[in-house]
């Protein structure tokens, strides 16, 4: 009884920690800025939790974006990628679904909202698939190719909605709204929450089976955790395992593109994503990259986005304060993660450093 | 026709004066094996602190003040990677989203929401007299405000540094191997804590540049990638100062491309195909250089030696 329930207890006192930490830090910044602390705090909390429409309608609504891209990051840094392009695959994944959204023209058929979806899905994919690309053709480092994807997608949404894609009056940079039978259906009457949020907590249930329970997913977490020892395993295609971590997390990027497009906004427009893409890195690190701890993270910084917008509304406080905490709680983590690992190991061997110099341990991963 | 491609190479100069600093900075810190990727973070700082220093104190304390706030940035990318050996990439990734969140917010703090009205001096071009007259050339590399100068003198002393002092060879022997630049009586960690924190520095200039000598505003996420860019640029620039600056001069072309085709009055060609282009050109350039690397052999590598 208690063997089972220690797991869960754990859960609930690093939930505990992360939120007091994130709270301590929201009031020290507000402070130091000099700003009313006790009235943005009181904006932020009704913002993101104020009443079922705040929950269901900000907190959730802006959760499910973060939670599918943080998935994207978890699945690429298991594998050792450090793939920070999760928001250019977001846009191109939401430029995708909104090109075979226009395509279907004014009288779709039920059969093409997944379709839209999976436009999304292999958009996504497919621009990860370019960073995957030169990294195993020309040894290009992921983290600066995808970050470079990262503009060219901005600038090509940029050309697709004054271009191809423009609303057929030809007065706003977007595209035409998304006709009624291709949005994604409302869950709850009275709020925003749509079906997303069902699909983001079945594929993060689908990926933590998957990895814990697959020779798939074994592999990918050998190659993530010494890709040198993978290959001469002998039984594990470094390369294929990379290249399928990089278009999986293209992919869920992508989805969650189409999600907000098919969910949210119904149209494609070049601020369509405030930043999603960077906040995801937060999400998965925060959560160790553990796909149910990505949906906690991302229910926790969808609260944040929420109560932000409502901090800005109502106390006049800038939504980037909100960033600096997502920034300031990553770098908590790998403090906390390196001291703790400097320390353990000074107890067991007294040697210094001996840490492998992989990206897929930056942070203690779970097994 | 000769008036727009003069005009180009004046702007693909003053383009690559920012991106070369950065680059330069970077130049020095991989050289000591470490890689900053939190160089975007330490350039918007230093515009920021620029614009704000520069309005009350002038142009010269503007340029102080950058380099300054690059180096406070990259002091706590120093404590994380140097000292506790954390992942370079994370942290660095880190540090850029710290830095565009807190300038975002002081920027709001100090000029309002809008920041409407916001005027900062900037240092104008400065003639050399007869070299400017050059044709084609002469503006371009000789009619360039007074950081671009700079650069002329860096550029030799650097590359002196590096090849002919014993501190530019512990500074590539710590780079290379640390345990044998140990074992010789270099202080890897002293060394790559300067490493990082000049880097630091020279990528404040870089951000003070582009308000200063530039837009003469900020903008908010106004560095735009550039410190992304930089990286790239010493990969292709082979780690060595003269490749860099070369390297840099190919970037100030690809983005100062814009304004060729403008006054060409080639309207119909899309501009984001313009504004995407150093990106694009980024990928081109890393793939094309990455596979023969120059790279220090102990670049990002987080154990650093038994000492």
């Amino acid at each position: 009884m208690n063997r089972a329930l220690a797991p869960v207890l754990a859960a609930i006192a690093r939930v505990a920690v992360l939120l007091a930490v994130t709270l301590g830090l929201l009031v020290v910044l507000l402070v130091t800025s000099g700003y009313d602390a006790g009235e943005a705090m009181q904006a932020m909390v009704r913002g993101a939790a104020g009443s079922w429409y705040a929950v269901t309608s900000a907190t959730l609504v802006r959760a499910i974006p973060l939670a599918l891209a943080g998935l994207a990051v978890a699945i690429a840094f298991r594998a050792g990628l450090l793939n920070i392009g999760a928001e250019g695959q977001l846009l191109a994944g939401a430029a995708g679904a909104a090109a075979v959204a226009t395509l279907a023209g004014k009288t779709p058929g039920a059969y093409m909202l997944p379709l839209v979806l999976l436009a999304g899905v292999v958009a996504g994919g497919a621009w990860a698939g370019i960073a995957s690309w030169l990294r195993q053709r020309f040894g290009v480092l992921e983290v600066i190719s995808t970050i470079m994807l990262n503009f060219v997608a901005l600038n090509a949404v940029g050309w697709l909605v004054r271009g191809p894609l423009q609303e057929p009056t030809r007065i706003y940079p977007q595209t035409e709204a998304l006709v009624p039978s291709l949005q994604l259906p409302v869950l709850l009457s009275g709020s925003r929450l749509h079906l997303g949020v069902v699909l983001a907590v079945v594929l993060a249930f689908v990926m933590w089976w998957w990895m814990r329970a697959t020779a798939g997913g074994f592999r990918l977490r050998a190659v993530g955790m010494n890709a040198d020892a993978a290959a001469v395993s002998g039984r594990i295609n470094v390369a294929r395992v990379s290249l399928f971590a990089f278009l999986a997390s293209g992919a869920l990027a992508g989805l969650a593109g189409a999600v907000e497009l098919t969910g949210v906004t119904y149209a494609l427009y070049e601020s369509l994503s405030p930043g999603y893409g960077y906040t995801a890195i937060a999400v998965a690190l925060l959560a160790r990259l553990h796909p149910l701890g990505v949906l906690g993270t991302a229910v926790l910084f969808g609260a944040l986005q929420a109560g932000g917008n409502a901090m800005q509304r109502d106390a006049g406080v800038p939504i980037a304060l909100v960033n600096v905490v997502e920034a300031v709680l990553i770098l908590l983590v790998i403090a906390a993660d390196r001291l703790q690992d400097v320390r353990t190991r000074r107890s067991i061997t007294r040697t210094d450093d001996a840490a492998p110099s992989l990206p897929g341990n930056a942070v203690s991963v779970p097994s | 026709m000769m008036v727009p491609l003069e005009d180009f190479l004046a702007a693909a100069v003053r383009t690559a004066t920012p991106l070369a600093f950065a680059a330069l900075g970077e130049c020095v810190t991989e050289r000591s094996g470490v890689i900053n990727i939190g160089l975007e973070g330490s350039i918007i700082c230093g515009a920021l602190a620029a614009t704000i220093v520069a309005g009350g104190v002038g142009v010269t304390g503007g340029f102080a003040a950058g380099a300054a706030a690059g180096l406070i940035v990259t002091l706590i990318f120093a404590l994380f990677t140097v000292y506790l050996r954390a992942d370079q990439i994370i942290t660095g990734t880190a540090i850029t989203l710290l830095s565009l969140g807190f300038t975002g917010l002081v920027y709001k703090a100090f000029y309002g929401a809008t920041g409407v009205g916001l005027t900062i001096p900037t240092i104008g071009a400065v003639d050399i007299p007869l070299l400017s007259n050059i044709p084609l050339l002469g503006r371009a590399l000789f009619s360039q405000p007074v950081v671009t100068y700079a650069l002329y003198a860096i550029v030799p002393i650097m590359t002196w540094w590096f090849w002919r002092t014993h501190t530019g060879l512990a500074l590539r022997a710590v780079g290379e191997s640390p345990d044998a630049a140990l074992a010789a009586g270099v202080r890897p960690r002293l060394v790559q804590l300067l490493a990082v924190l000049f880097g630091g520095a020279f990528a404040g200039i870089a951000g003070a540049t582009l308000v200063l000598a530039q837009s003469g505003t900020f903008v908010e996420n106004m560095s735009a990638g550039k410190g992304f860019i930089a990286i790239a640029i010493v990969v292709l620039g082979r780690w060595t100062p003269l490749g860099v600056t070369g390297a840099a001069l190919l970037f100030g072309g690809a983005s100062a491309l814009q304004y060729l085709f403008q006054s060409l009055g080639w309207s119909n060609v899309p501009y984001q195909l313009f504004l995407a282009l150093p990106y694009v050109l980024t990928l081109v350039v890393l793939a094309r250089a990455s596979g023969r690397s120059a790279a220090p052999a102990a670049l990002a590598r987080r154990k650093l030696t038994l000492g």
